[in-house]
């Protein structure tokens, strides 16, 4: 993503100001936002003018280096924690076609891997077949599954989903639900109350999950902040990364709002889900 | 919340305002205001360096010196500019002579491809024709469910077929040939532009159906890859329009504006809410004026002029520059504001506000509640809604027939409104 324009940074012999245009250029193009992609060119503007920095090469590296340490420090590991109470309650949220559904039942396969005992709870009564959808991805992972009528109160039905965990000894519960527009009070309202109901049950609900699309432009942020207030959210999964977007809008995320990206979707096979690299990641906007 | 263009503009513009003419520096600040708008609201860069390029052409000269707010010259100048990236023709649905006419929907994942062809299928049965539904997704688990079950919600019959989607969509040709059924449209599975195989596979569906439109699915939310996305498609599907989905969430939706330059095709539809109808053909005014955050100020203020009593607008609209307007106040603004039509329309034009109240279902039945609660009040309450306590609360609630908690929201969403209009009061064009 950032090749063409850190090759024609490279190619110049001198820092110009064509060599910002095309940094600029290139961190906007990976949704970075203007303000995140201002913020770390003014501290690499700083730094040129104090002639820390001389040269394109101790440039694109100095960009490099700011943009991972930026990721550094967070906590991204998945709270499973059965002293706090069981089951261990995992909510999935975010808006509509975000991969919410597809990244459970992916981490349903990488908790039963674990050792873990995983039930999923069908919280989208909304979308047509989303019950089925959920139910092959409970068969095909050997995961138990509540569903409930379509259309019925998503509230109650992790509530069965979190009681019949509970009466089976199991570790963690996988709640899913609708995907909603931020911008929809009634619906963030709602996914609210699922929040509130599914501790109502034994179980505390340790991870809220908000799926992020990697193509999701500036509205990335915005989300984030919405689905926050509303439910608590623990941590980012980011989806759909083996395309040719590459999620930029995650670093506003991180940065303004303290939501660290937790995991990353890569495909649509059940085994597609890997842990954050914070350098992996923005080598990636690098090396494309 | 990202700033919308007219409170970034509105400092600038003040400092401008009263000036004969604009400097080539007043232009620059300007523009570069607009730039970042643009930015935040996911136009591509390289479009964004455009449309900049061609509006500077027209801002700085002789033309702008006489006009007598060059500033809010420029803004109107950006928002021609825009309608006209996004509008030029509109797409103009036409038939096959020898039905079916088959449409065919693509897109990334979670673009909305389904829940689109559901309500295209729907809009074309308005329209009066007979539409078939065809479930070529094999590959993402029950999107065959889920299309029939949203066939059967919208009336029009669903065919699939498991096995190789390019022989089903074949089959569901065929099917709607016998059945006498004269749109078919054909759900695809959801795909990367970068894999070959898939891309491969929908233009083998392509070349089987041979439709008549292809439509690429865009979600209004995409960043800045939209073009790259709708240039891969283009290239390997030839696409006719683009279907704008989500649009009744609170993005800017500047998607569109990249993709609409790029690939120089039009945006036919877009889809406005979760209910089956809510999708219409697009509308590239509206569109600008949302991707500036700016709203339809001019349509509203002609409207309100029509309809308020002079008076009384002016008296209220010092109030709320003033940070005095009382709940009765706001009683009297909503009588008025009934008069101007559907308040989710009144609301929707107002800069900042429309975004904000998009999808809280502020509906006309909510007016009559809102009403029936300030009206339980004393007036004591409605001057001053602080003083509504626990037991006022309850006596409000049961007065009105409603619940304490509707009583909660409106005092807590007035006091909102009132912090909000403060904001651009200052800012409404003065006459």
């Amino acid at each position: 993503m950032f090749a063409n324009a850190t090759t024609g940074v490279l190619r110049r012999s001198a820092i110009d100001q064509a060599t910002w245009d095309d940094l600029e250029e290139a961190m906007l193009r990976a949704d970075l936002g203007v303000k995140v992609t201002t913020a770390l060119l003014d501290g690499l503007r700083a730094r040129v003018k104090q002639r820390e920095i001389t040269d394109p090469v101790a440039l694109v590296a100095a960009l490099r280096s700011d943009m991972a340490s930026r990721l550094d420090g967070a906590d991204r590991s998945l709270t499973f924690d059965p002293a706090r109470g069981t089951p261990n309650i995992w909510m999935m949220v975010g808006v509509n076609g975000a991969g919410k559904t597809t990244s459970l039942a992916k981490i349903a396969a990488q908790q039963m891997g674990l050792g873990r005992s995983v039930l999923m709870a069908a919280g989208d009564t909304f979308r047509a077949a989303a019950g089925e959808q959920l139910e092959t991805w409970a068969t095909r992972t050997g995961a138990s599954i509540v569903r409930g009528a379509e259309g019925a109160d998503p509230s109650s039905v992790v509530f069965d989903g979190v009681q019949s965990a509970a009466a089976r000894g199991m570790d963690l519960v996988l709640a899913d639900t609708a995907g909603r527009l931020q911008s929809n009070t009634n619906l963030m309202d709602e996914l609210r109350k699922v929040r509130r109901v599914a501790e109502k049950a034994a179980g505390v609900v340790t991870e809220v999950l908000l799926v992020i699309d990697a193509t999701t432009g500036q509205n990335g942020l915005v989300q984030a902040r919405q689905f926050a207030d509303a439910t608590q959210v623990t941590g980012v999964v980011l989806t759909k990364l083996d395309g040719s977007a590459k999620g930029g809008i995650v670093f506003a995320i991180e940065t303004e709002l303290g939501i660290p990206v937790k995991l990353v979707g890569l495909g649509e096979t059940i085994a597609d889900l890997a842990p954050f690299e914070p350098h992996e990641f923005v080598d990636a906007l690098f090396d494309e | 919340m990202f700033d919308s263009l007219s409170d970034r503009l509105g400092a600038v513009v003040g400092k401008l305002r009263n000036r004969g003419r604009l400097s080539e520096a007043d232009v620059d600040e300007i523009l570069a205001e607009i730039r970042t708008a643009l930015l935040e609201a996911d136009v591509n860069v390289a479009v964004v360096r455009n449309v900049l390029a061609r509006i500077r052409e027209k801002s700085v000269g002789e033309a702008m010196s006489k006009v007598l707010d060059p500033a809010q010259q420029v803004v109107k100048t950006v928002q021609a500019e825009l309608i006209g990236l996004l509008g030029g023709e509109t797409l103009k649905i036409t038939y096959a002579s020898q039905p079916p006419t088959v449409v065919l929907m693509a897109g990334l994942q979670g673009s909305g491809k389904t829940t689109s062809a559901a309500k295209l299928a729907a809009w074309f049965k308005k329209q009066g024709r007979q539409p078939m539904l065809v479930g070529a997704d094999l590959q993402r688990p029950a999107a065959v469910e889920q299309l029939r079950v949203l066939g059967q919600q919208v009336g029009v019959p669903v065919f699939s077929a498991p096995g190789d989607p390019v022989e089903t969509a074949r089959l569901g040709l065929e099917e709607a040939r016998r059945l006498g059924r004269n749109v078919l449209i054909v759900d695809t599975a959801g795909r990367l532009a970068i894999d070959e195989e898939m891309m491969e596979q929908v233009r083998r569906i392509s070349e089987t159906v041979t439709p008549r439109y292809t439509f690429l699915v865009v979600d209004a939310m995409t960043g800045q890859d939209a073009v790259g996305v709708a240039e891969a498609f283009n290239e390997t599907l030839a696409i006719d329009g683009v279907i704008l989905s989500k649009l009744d969430g609170d993005a800017r939706g500047g998607a569109a504006l990249s993709v609409k330059e790029v690939i120089g095709k039009p945006i036919a539809f877009a889809a406005t809410g979760e209910k089956l109808d809510a999708f219409e053909q697009f509308h590239p005014d509206r569109m600008a004026s949302r991707i500036l955050g700016m709203g339809d100020m001019l349509s509203l203020i002609e409207q309100a002029e029509q309809v308020f009593e002079k008076e009384e607008a002016e008296k209220a609209a010092k109030k709320l520059v003033d940070g005095k307007f009382t709940l009765d106040d706001f009683l009297e603004q909503l009588q008025q504001l009934k008069k101007m039509g559907p308040l989710q329309n009144v609301l929707g034009m107002l800069p900042g506000v429309g975004a904000q109240l998009k999808g809280a279902e502020i509906g006309d039945d909510q007016v009559k509640r809102t009403e029936a609660i300030i009206r339980s009040m004393t007036p004591a309450e409605r001057e001053n809604p602080q003083i509504i306590n626990g037991s006022r609360r309850t006596r409000i609630a049961k007065g009105s027939g409603t619940q304490v908690q509707d009583v909660n929201r409106l005092v807590k969403q007035f006091a909102e409104m009132q912090k909000m209009m403060k904001q651009f009061g200052g800012r409404l064009p003065s006459r």
